[in-house]
């Protein structure tokens, strides 16, 4: 298998790509950060005894004032900057990729019923997913923040159900054209279950377009989930994503505090930087009429 | 006095001369020598057909001619002369002059190359716009006129269409028409019917001669279809894998064939006194031109192939108005 | 023309119904406006009695339709923070947000295209790969982000301009408008440009994309072969062709816009609907967020509606049926 892969096209192509490198670097920068951040800070920054206001509002290292304790400075809580990044890098991916698998689940489901059976099923999903469309996920999202109130979960359920709408319809397109074709017939012919045809036949053939979607869809997530936790309607205070730190950065940006909100924002900046790159990279390769 | 007399007679004669044409694209899995030493020439008025299987080339050499290579394309040497003039080396500001004005091209496909956004007649306009001095209503009147010329009934109107408007035969009369608008000497059409519905394919053909003998003109028909080329063109040039590797008077080359790649594509051919016989394909397809064999390209597929093909490539030996490139050539009547 | 006109209309009516219903559904479950009403110390009684007065006491469905019965006759409800017909309250700060949306989008269109065409023409290009790289960079940046850095450096650090507030503004037909005074523009300038970057970057992309899948066609070398310039084959034949999905995203960017608006605002507390929506959002005033969220959703069918016009403009192939 990963002969085969190293000697594959994909992979040859991926080797002159700077920005497929570059961006997968990040990612996997980012990958390590996710599971062994807190093991780069001596601080928990959730866990408010090992807080100390003495500490706050210390600026980075390398200026005057700064303290060797804390990299990147401390906001008014004393709380760490790095420290608040690394475990805040956590909440937003998890959120981003988590969001993500819902999205993609529940999106290909819609898409292979609506494209497989079509009908008045077909019509009903497609016309949500226009209605839907029409309206920008942004929007979407912070009206059912609105509604719902702050919290992970609810950040989730909000980002899911703008993401899915975009799975469907890719999903649905392909599986209308994989039916057509004739081993999906034969295998209808042969009586074979629904289930099994959409399994073994339908579902692997439009998987491919998919990633893209997918890889590209982590990065909006992170970037929404920010935005949302920025306006104080994402994620709660007591588990702060990159979003959350910007904005509680902002509120003390104007005395120059600027580190508070600098350092998480340049965060979310390569994050999303180096997902696009890849997604970039993806699409270019997975794409056949480009080539 | 006489003799040189005859002789500037016979240069002026020919229109358009190409020697040694190499045009190579440069791709990251190697370079594809798509044009590789081609020579042949075009006479004043003259119908000239170049022969070979897609992938040969033969758009290549089109393209070549009017410069309109793009990169990782390159013209890499060789002699494009026409009227005297060597294309090869001129600027791209001289080049657009006689684009459209001395050289027209017909593509292949009349559903993509007509711009969709435009009417037919603003895309006519352009070309007398850009190398005419006509006034609006002289370009109007002589749109009108090609129009007409080209079977399109109604054709002040129909130049208020959009292409979309029209049919594949029609948009062709189109094309044809905005090839012809500016009276060019050389018409370079590249598979000019493949595109179209068998049943017009001969109209749209008709009308070509016509026009172009009308015009006083010369034409390259690049094709793989060498029962077009039989019916249309006065010489033949046949390609393969970027070569020439036969060429004479069309006659001449349908009727006694040397090149043994002449022949296969003569034999398939479907022939209507021989309709229950089956059609002879030349067996393999061409190779990858990345990748040629050593010796002649087309030893694979040869029936003739002996040990020599294998080793070295053979040259294009000229005798008369014949030339072609084989090791063992077809003696007249000689089948396979 | 005139049967798909209607068409559409009843088309945007129906959209409009679903939003309105989807949006009372949503509203209904969130939390208890009458606590916003009421002071803090009333008895159950009053609760009950304010309760009634809003018709929250009745049914869902009963809900529903005073909610549409007022609606079609024009009332959308008062707001409970500011005690005055939630419309007028976002009519009043309407043009702000356009204002900045407009001008973010001018701005957008300005650089976008030109850079699009070019690096969908020269795909291979350092600068092309530069401007790609750079509007990779931007559809990866937070907006509120990019609003603070700017807020920041040229605000704070270097006062170039001001950080908050919209400046000087002149009553134009009936509308109180900023870009008509210098002092407007002063303002502007900081929040359209933050609010851009996304959809700058978006439009580039497409642009290429348009242009690059245009470079390709028969029809362009066929120009070519008519002894148009390169120039002339770029503009005068490839960008309208390339231009065709940039009118596509034109609509959703401007809905996109629109919805950024709120962070925008916000960061430069700029006084449109935007930070009218958010501080509602806040302190639960529903009936203002409901008449948002309506006129966001009108404002999309028509939006969606004049696109499509504009594509059968541009594209001949199109009818209308």
């Amino acid at each position: 298998m990963s002969a085969t892969f190293l000697s594959s096209e994909f992979f040859h192509n991926y080797k002159r790509n700077a920005s497929a490198i570059a961006g997968s670097i990040i990612l996997i920068i980012f990958a390590v950060i996710v599971v062994a951040g807190p093991l780069f800070v001596a601080q928990d920054p959730y866990d408010v005894g090992q807080l100390n206001l003495l500490d706050s509002y210390k600026p980075p290292v390398w200026l005057e004032g700064g303290d060797p304790r804390f990299l990147l400075g401390t906001d008014g809580q004393g709380r760490g900057v790095l420290a608040g990044i690394l475990y805040g890098t956590r909440v937003s991916v998890m959120i981003g990729v988590t969001a993500m698998l819902m999205s993609c689940i529940i999106g290909t489901t819609a898409g292979l019923l609506a494209g497989f059976y079509g009908g008045r099923l077909d019509a009903a999903i497609m016309r949500i997913a226009d209605i839907q469309l029409s309206f920008p996920s942004m929007l979407i999202a912070l009206f059912l923040m609105s509604a719902f109130g702050t919290g992970i979960d609810k950040v989730l359920i909000a980002l899911t159900a703008v993401g899915w709408v975009v799975y469907a319809r890719t999903v649905r397109g392909s599986t209308l054209s994989e039916v057509q074709k004739e081993y999906v017939q034969a295998a209808r012919v042969a009586g074979l279950r629904d289930a099994k045809i959409i399994r073994r036949h339908v579902l692997p053939n439009v998987m491919t377009p998919l990633i893209v979607v997918a890889t590209v869809q982590v990065g909006t997530f992170i970037l929404i989930e920010a935005s949302l936790s920025f306006l104080g309607v994402g994620v709660p205070i007591t588990q702060p994503s990159l979003g959350l730190l910007i904005k509680n950065g902002f509120d003390v940006l104007f005395s120059g505090l600027w580190w508070t909100s600098v350092f998480p924002g340049l965060f979310i900046m390569a994050l999303v930087f180096g997902i696009n790159l890849f997604g970039d990279f993806l699409r270019d390769e997975l794409n056949p009429r480009l080539k | 006095m006489a003799e040189a007399k005859t002789a500037d007679a016979t240069a002026s004669e020919t229109l358009l001369r190409v020697e040694d044409l190499r045009t190579w694209f440069h791709t990251f899995s190697g370079t594809v020598k798509a044009v590789d030493g081609v020579s042949f020439s075009v006479k004043r008025g003259e119908i000239m057909g170049l022969v070979g299987e897609s992938g040969g080339g033969k758009s290549v050499v089109g393209f070549s001619i009017l410069g309109l290579i793009d990169p990782p394309g390159k013209i890499e040497s060789g002699v494009i002369e026409f009227n005297g003039e060597n294309l090869k080396d001129a600027g791209d500001a001289r080049l657009r002059d006689i684009r459209g004005r001395d050289i027209a091209m017909v593509f292949q496909d009349p559903m993509t190359s007509l711009n969709p956004l435009h009417t037919v007649g603003e895309q006519m306009d352009e070309m007398l716009r850009l190398h005419t001095d006509m006034d609006a209503s002289q370009r109007h009147a002589r749109c009108v006129e090609v129009l007409e010329d080209v079977g399109i009934s109604r054709a002040a109107d129909r130049l208020k269409a959009y292409p979309h408007q029209f049919s594949g035969g029609m948009r062709q009369r189109v094309v044809i028409a905005i090839a012809m608008l500016a009276q060019p000497k050389l018409v370079i059409a590249d598979e000019p019917t493949t595109a179209l519905d068998v049943t017009i394919q001969a109209q749209i053909l008709k009308l070509m001669r016509r026009q172009i003998r009308d015009n006083g003109a010369s034409m390259i028909l690049v094709t793989h279809d060498l029962a077009v080329v039989s019916e249309m063109a006065d010489h033949i040039t046949v390609l393969y894998c970027g070569k020439v590797v036969e060429r004479g008077p069309t006659d001449d080359v349908i009727r006694r064939p040397s090149h043994p790649y002449t022949r296969g594509l003569i034999d398939s051919i479907p022939n209507p006194a021989h309709r229950t016989a089956r059609l002879k394909q030349i067996p393999g397809a061409v190779p990858d031109i990345r990748k040629l064999p050593k010796g002649c390209n087309f030893q694979d597929r040869c029936p003739r192939v002996g040990a020599v093909c294998r080793e070295s490539e053979p040259p294009l030996v000229a005798t008369g108005a014949r030339a072609h490139a084989c090791h063992f050539p077809l003696k007249e009547g000689e089948t396979q | 023309m005139l049967g798909y006109t209607i068409k559409r209309l009843l088309q945007m009516i129906f959209v409009l119904w679903i939003v309105s219903v989807i949006v009372f559904l949503m509203m209904s479950f969130t939390g208890d406006p009458v606590f916003m009403v009421i002071p803090i110390d009333s008895t159950q009684a009053e609760i009950d009695q304010a309760r009634r007065i809003l018709g929250l006491d009745r049914s869902l469905f009963e809900q529903y339709l005073v909610f549409m019965n007022g609606m079609l006759q024009g009332d959308f409800g008062r707001s409970y923070v500011y005690r005055q017909p939630a419309m007028d309250l976002i009519l009043e700060r309407l043009p702000a947000t356009m204002e900045i949306v407009v001008v973010a989008m001018i701005f957008a269109a300005l650089v976008a295209i030109p850079l699009g065409v070019y690096a969908g023409a020269n795909p291979n290009r350092t600068a092309s790969r530069a401007i790609m790289s750079g509007s990779l960079l931007g559809i990866s940046l937070p907006s509120f982000w990019v609003g603070m850095m700017l807020i920041f450096l040229l605000a704070v650090q270097w006062q170039i301009f001001p950080s908050s507030g919209r400046g000087d503004t002149v009553e134009f037909m009936g509308l109180k408008l900023s870009v008509l005074t210098l002092d407007g523009w002063y303002h502007i300038i900081l929040p359209s440009l933050t609010l851009s970057l996304a959809t700058m970057a978006i439009i580039l992309r497409i642009t290429r994309a348009g242009m690059m899948e245009v470079m390709r066609q028969d029809y362009m070398k066929f120009a070519r072969a008519k002894g148009v310039s390169r120039r002339g084959v770029l503009y005068g034949h490839g960008l309208r062709n390339a231009l065709i999905p940039v009118v596509t995203i034109f609509g959703l960017q401007l809905g996109d816009l629109i919805a950024f608006a709120t962070i925008t605002e916000t960061i430069f507390a700029w006084p449109g609907l935007g930070k009218l929506l958010i501080d509602s959002i806040y302190r639960a005033d529903r009936p203002v967020i409901v008449v948002y969220l309506m006129l966001v959703a009108f404002i999309f069918v028509v939006i969606n509606f004049i696109v499509d016009m504009v594509y059968t403009w541009i594209d001949p192939r199109i009818t209308v049926k």
